[in-house]
């Protein structure tokens, strides 16, 4: 049997809050986000890194947070679904996705939200095949993409406004 | 620290298959060493015609990166592995690390003049990348090393590289993948450098498909003995992704098409090839 193991202080920014937690080092982050901070908006799919549905951003890059340990966190600062909306407004992202009827069963759309964020960030107007690659990584398994792709040129649309 | 820790401890590099594995149990390391922390690990430099990446370096560095763009082949692979996400953790110098027969960067450097940095605590040596990949899962490391720097000479003026995986879906390993370089003078193939992934325990060199190109016109006929040979070269295992009889033909496309895209890319064209995926 492993020898009980000491728990690791960490600190870390959560959707700007700041955080300082203590941690075994085995913790996957998406289950310091669920069980630690109570933000369940980040899903547990597959838990093998192939469907997305865990997906946050650290530091603006996207993360499968079920294939990262909480510590390799330490300092970092993360975006979850919990962090999009502003003092009660939808994100034009989260507007577009439920315009464009974007999600069905909604389980995948926190991390098709978030690819969509990095997308965004880095690209105003991704063409149709930009879009496709983006969220290759976020599986859906009831709506299909067509409307998810509808709702990620909606929000380029909006954004660009803002 | 892996000296003092012994057999039990294992590398953490960017952790998109250590992890994964370990949830599974096919791994069990008592400890991991994070080496994300370590700084001045991942970096992309270019000096005197050779490019040198950092351990750590993330696929998304790299296809994000103007500097390896100069070697198109290498944007081929690092744009195309798994999806954003894993790009975004994923390393060059982990992924060479674990050696999985399914990997694309062995494949691909094969094809180029590559060396691996090894840094222990006796000090730092060069493997070449034909010596580094040992079998499956097994590379020239020693236990207390690790790769530091991966260097990658340009190829000449005339030279140009295609690497085509196929995969079912953005995430999983590719089913086949072909990396071809070529030097090319005028219509006529100088030299050739075929390499076939996946179908077999390490990335394999298809030695007969570069002789059927050789001196030869890029042309229906030598292309078709050099797919021909390919396909006699890999030695697939049947499992989920398909049999060894579909594996065999679908590396022979890919041989096929790469061919067509180094050839190309050598007389000066510029195309955007990556991996093929629904």
């Amino acid at each position: 049997m492993p020898e009980a193991v000491q728990n690791i202080p960490i600190q870390l920014k959560v959707n700007g809050k700041l955080h300082s937690l203590n941690v075994e080092p085995r913790l996957l982050l998406v289950e310091m986000l669920r069980e630690h901070l109570d933000l369940t908006g980040t899903h547990v799919g597959c838990d093998t890194t192939y469907c997305g549905a865990c997906t946050v951003l650290m530091n603006g890059a996207t993360v499968k947070s079920c294939t990262m340990f909480a510590v390799q966190a330490d300092g970092a600062d993360l975006l979850t679904v919990e962090g999009l909306e502003r003092e009660g407004q939808l994100h034009p992202i989260q507007k577009a996705f439920a315009d464009s009827y974007g999600l069905q069963c909604g389980y995948c759309t926190p991390g098709l939200m978030l690819a969509t964020h990095q997308l965004l960030s880095r690209n105003r107007q991704p063409d149709d095949k930009v879009i496709r690659k983006a969220i290759a990584g976020n599986t859906c398994r009831c709506t299909g993409y067509q409307n998810v792709i509808k709702a990620i040129q909606l929000a380029a649309r909006n954004m660009d406004r803002v | 620290m892996l000296t003092q820790l012994g057999d039990e401890a294992k590398l953490l590099a960017g952790g998109q298959s250590l992890i994964p594995l370990m949830k599974l149990r096919f791994a069990n390391p008592q400890h991991l060493i994070d080496l994300n922390f370590i700084s001045g690990t991942s970096f992309i430099k270019e000096k005197d015609g050779i490019l040198r990446f950092g351990a750590m370096t993330r696929h998304a560095e790299i296809e994000d990166s103007s500097i390896a763009q100069k070697i198109p082949i290498l944007h081929d692979c690092a744009a195309g592995i798994a999806d954003v996400q894993v790009r975004n953790r994923g390393t060059i110098g982990g992924s060479l690390a674990e050696a999985d027969p399914s990997g694309d960067w062995a494949t691909v450097l094969m094809t180029l003049e590559t060396e691996v940095r090894c840094l222990g605590i006796k000090g730092e040596r060069t493997v070449p990348i034909e010596d580094f990949i040992k079998d499956a899962y097994t590379t020239a490391l020693d236990h207390n090393e690790l790769v530091s720097e991966i260097a990658v000479k340009k190829p000449n003026g005339n030279g140009g590289g295609a690497y085509l995986a196929f995969k079912r879906c953005a995430p999983v390993y590719p089913t086949a993948s072909a990396a071809v370089q070529l030097t090319m003078q005028g219509e006529i193939c100088k030299e050739a450098r075929i390499v076939l992934g996946c179908v077999g325990l390490t990335p394999i060199r298809a030695r007969e498909s570069e002789t059927a190109l050789r001196d030869k016109e890029i042309g229906e006929k030598a292309v078709s003995a050099a797919v021909e040979a390919a396909r006699t070269a890999s030695d697939p295992q049947p499992d989920m992704r398909g049999s060894a009889e579909y594996k065999r033909a679908l590396v022979g496309a890919l041989v096929k098409r790469a061919i067509n895209g180094a050839r190309r890319r050598a007389l000066g064209e510029k195309i955007e090839l990556s991996h093929i995926y629904a």
